[in-house]
């Protein structure tokens, strides 16, 4: 099987601290991956450095055997929903066209094709009918959605997504899973933070277990084992599980 | 009258009406995206930390506008590179770092200020109009500056707009999709410093921020939509601009940089009052329409269910108190009085003449409809495990494209069944009295 990203001892700090420390790991292509480990973790770093968000202290990055530079096209990302302004003045179907941008290209506008390309991507997330609504005026889960159509837009192969189940309810949770497996079949790669235990082992086809250094990574049924989840969260496991 | 057309014709004030006019232009522009970016106070405290270099650049090379120019750069990004500094090696906030090194500059701009004018220079330095802005006193080299570089940043705001869009509103998708985000992070600093230093000498230290930011703050009540925004925040920057030098070209002794200051603080008012959707008296009158359809609904609806339990308990009477309609609508007795009225007006209710009341047609039409679409929400959400939902909810109550389907016939079902449908030929064209009395 090709890789589709691979991890090469990296170490990133902002501080005198490294919040993350020699992580390697390599992903197959085509995988649901869950990124898994307690607040703090790095888990938003991780994806920062990856896609060069963050300088990195040391440490190697390819996607497909490339850099991330030479494979900016291939790439698509969900930020965690809180980093951005919703009270900007945009509505969804802008938000899902900056989704073109990288494709687009310097000094040019977007095209009547990008904006169709991107009202196809909003429909796929059920939010067509919002494609002129104000962004502070949608609710958690429909901004989130929103965040998905742009990434969507951006005809990736390798999908980073940062908590895009945050703040979402059950029902819509599932329609983004059903979608992330249909990005799935298409043979692309989807890497998700993801928080709740409970749905991990249904969820995902391989794991990373993360807390500022790997624990472990690897196809699911090797990886959710109850030593190397107590390894990833220490004490606060019993904690989850008792609750 | 005489004196307005004699101004008008000097071709010198001309130039510097144009010059303003652009200055105003890019301000506004430009600060659309120093508001977006939160970055507001940023601006204020580098325009005001540029007195101490124009002073600088003035003892150092006497009154040539480059040099002052230059001076004005200089200290002025140096303020905000201390107020990075000081907000990453200490435990003060941003705001904090703003106000020191914004009071430590200016006040050390005043006293080199001060000295320059008790020195042998003195008055005629005429550096005093840096504090307020003196557009009248612009020669043709200066308009000629400020022409060009208001130019080169509309053009660049144009050329990199979407760009620039992407960085305000998400840097770090911006980044995710390979934009060069330090770059475009330089290129509006660049833009900022470019706009205040040039325009100083019109509007001066103290109020050049504002030239920056209320034309886009007073664009924002207008629009959802950035390029609509930046171009309105141009106009309104332009027009004040160019107010602002006439009138203190016509008024002697009458800075620039407060008119400007207080034409676009009047269009900011009129805009926080009176603009559509986002203005106060608009988003007031929408609210109370929004309120008094509602209570109307909820009467129609009332009287509806009152009538309707009456005929189910055989009842004869149709007459029901004020309080009664007053405890189903669960609204005060004023409100339902004034739906009431407010429901005869549109022909909604009719009235017998003899006390007696009845629902029109269109009434209870309206009636029906609004009882109807009620239940059928409430039997929805008695069997919704049941009936599951739609791939991606329909969890927006509020849009009419996604409101439940009253001629669903699983719903419909599911309310006879509850014995909630709401009995029709009954009801229709009966009369009643409300109130004993009251109406
Ligand atoms: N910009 C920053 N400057 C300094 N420290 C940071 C910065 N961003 C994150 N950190 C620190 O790095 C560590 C890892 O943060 P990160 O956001 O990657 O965690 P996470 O696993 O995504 O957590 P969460 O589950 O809460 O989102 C934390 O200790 C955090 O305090
Ligand atoms: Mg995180």
């Amino acid at each position: 099987m090709k890789t589709a990203v691979n991890v090469e001892k990296i170490t990133v700090a902002y501080k005198k601290t490294p919040v993350l420390q020699d992580v390697t790991f390599s992903i197959p292509e085509g995988q649901l991956v869950g990124i898994i480990g307690p607040n703090g973790a790095g888990k938003s770093t991780l994806l920062k450095s990856i896609l060069q968000l963050v300088p990195k202290t040391a440490g190697d990055v390819s996607i497909k055997g490339k850099t991330v530079q030479q494979q900016r096209k291939l790439i698509g990302y969900v930020p965690q929903r809180g980093d951005v302004d919703w009270d900007f003045p945009t509505n969804a179907l802008d938000v899902v066209l900056m989704g073109r941008y990288g494709h687009i290209g310097w000094f040019k506008r977007p095209k009547k094709k990008d904006k169709e390309h991107a009202l196809s991507c909003l429909d796929k997330v059920g939010m067509k009918a919002y494609a002129d609504r104000q962004i502070s005026q949608l609710s958690g889960g429909q901004q989130q959605r929103v965040f998905l159509a742009r990434a969507l837009a951006q005809d990736a192969s390798i999908y980073f997504m940062d908590e895009p189940f945050a703040g979402v309810d059950a029902a819509t949770e599932r329609a983004i899973i059903a979608l992330l497996n249909e990005l799935k079949k298409q043979g692309k790669t989807v890497l998700v933070v993801h928080h709740d235990l409970q749905t991990a082992e249904e969820y995902f086809d391989w794991l990373l277990l993360l807390n500022k250094h790997l624990i472990a990574s690897g196809p699911v049924s090797k990886t959710f084992t109850t030593d190397l989840l107590q390894k990833t969260y220490g004490g606060k496991l019993a904690f989850l599980s008792s609750s | 009258m005489q004196e307005w057309s004699q101004l008008l014709t000097s071709a010198n004030l001309q130039w510097v009406l144009l010059g303003t006019l652009f200055l105003g232009m890019a301000s506004g522009v430009v600060g659309s995206f120093v508001l977006l970016r939160k970055e507001s106070l940023v601006g204020d405290a580098m325009a005001h930390a540029a007195l101490p270099g124009i002073c600088l650049g003035f003892l150092l090379y006497g009154r040539e506008l480059f040099a002052l120019m230059a001076g004005a750069a200089l200290t002025g990004l140096l303020a905000i590179y201390a107020i990075r500094a000081i907000t990453a090696h200490s435990k003060l906030k941003q705001d904090a770092a703003i106000g020191i090194v914004l009071s430590v500059f200016f006040g050390f701009g005043i006293v080199l200020l001060t000295y320059i004018t008790n020195g042998s220079a003195g008055n005629k330095a005429g550096l005093d109009e840096f504090i307020f802005g003196q557009a009248a006193s612009l020669v043709f080299q200066d308009v000629q500056i400020l022409l060009g570089t208001a130019i080169v940043l509309l053009m660049i705001a144009l050329l990199f707009f979407k760009e620039l869009k992407l960085l305000t509103f998400d840097p770090l998708f911006a980044g995710g999709i390979g934009l060069p985000v330090s770059f475009l992070h330089g290129l509006l600093s660049s833009m900022v410093v470019l706009i205040v230093i040039t325009g100083i000498q019109a509007v001066g230290v103290v109020l050049m921020a504002a030239l920056l930011i209320t034309p886009a703050i007073a664009a924002r009540y207008w629009t959802e939509k950035l390029g609509i925004m930046a171009m309105l925040a141009g106009i309104i920057g332009g027009v004040s601009g160019v107010f602002g030098a006439m009138t203190s070209a016509v008024v002697p002794g009458l800075p620039t940089g407060p008119v400007i200051v207080v034409c676009a603080t009047i269009v900011f008012v009129c805009s926080f009052l009176f603009a559509p959707a986002r203005g106060l008296v608009f988003h007031w009158l929408k609210n109370k329409k929004r309120d008094q359809a509602i209570w109307q609904e909820q009467v129609l609806r009332s009287i509806y269910e009152l009538l309707e339990t009456r005929y189910k308990e055989h009842s004869t009477s149709l007459v029901f108190t004020k309080k009664e309609l007053s405890y189903f609508t669960h609204l005060p007795p004023k409100r339902v009085m004034k739906a009431f009225h407010d429901l005869q007006k549109q022909a909604f209710i009719g009235n017998m003449n003899d006390g007696y009341f009845y629902l029109t047609d269109a009434g209870f039409q309206k009636a029906y409809q609004s009882t109807l679409q009620y239940r059928v929400e409430n039997v929805y959400l008695m069997y919704e495990s049941q009936l599951g939902t739609p791939p991606f909810g329909t969890e927006d109550r509020d849009e009419s494209e996604t409101a439940l389907d009253t001629m669903n016939t699983e719903l419909r079902h599911l309310l006879k069944k509850e014995n909630l449908e709401p009995i029709s030929f009954q009801v229709y064209k009966t009369t009643f009295k409300p109130y004993q009395n009251d109406i």
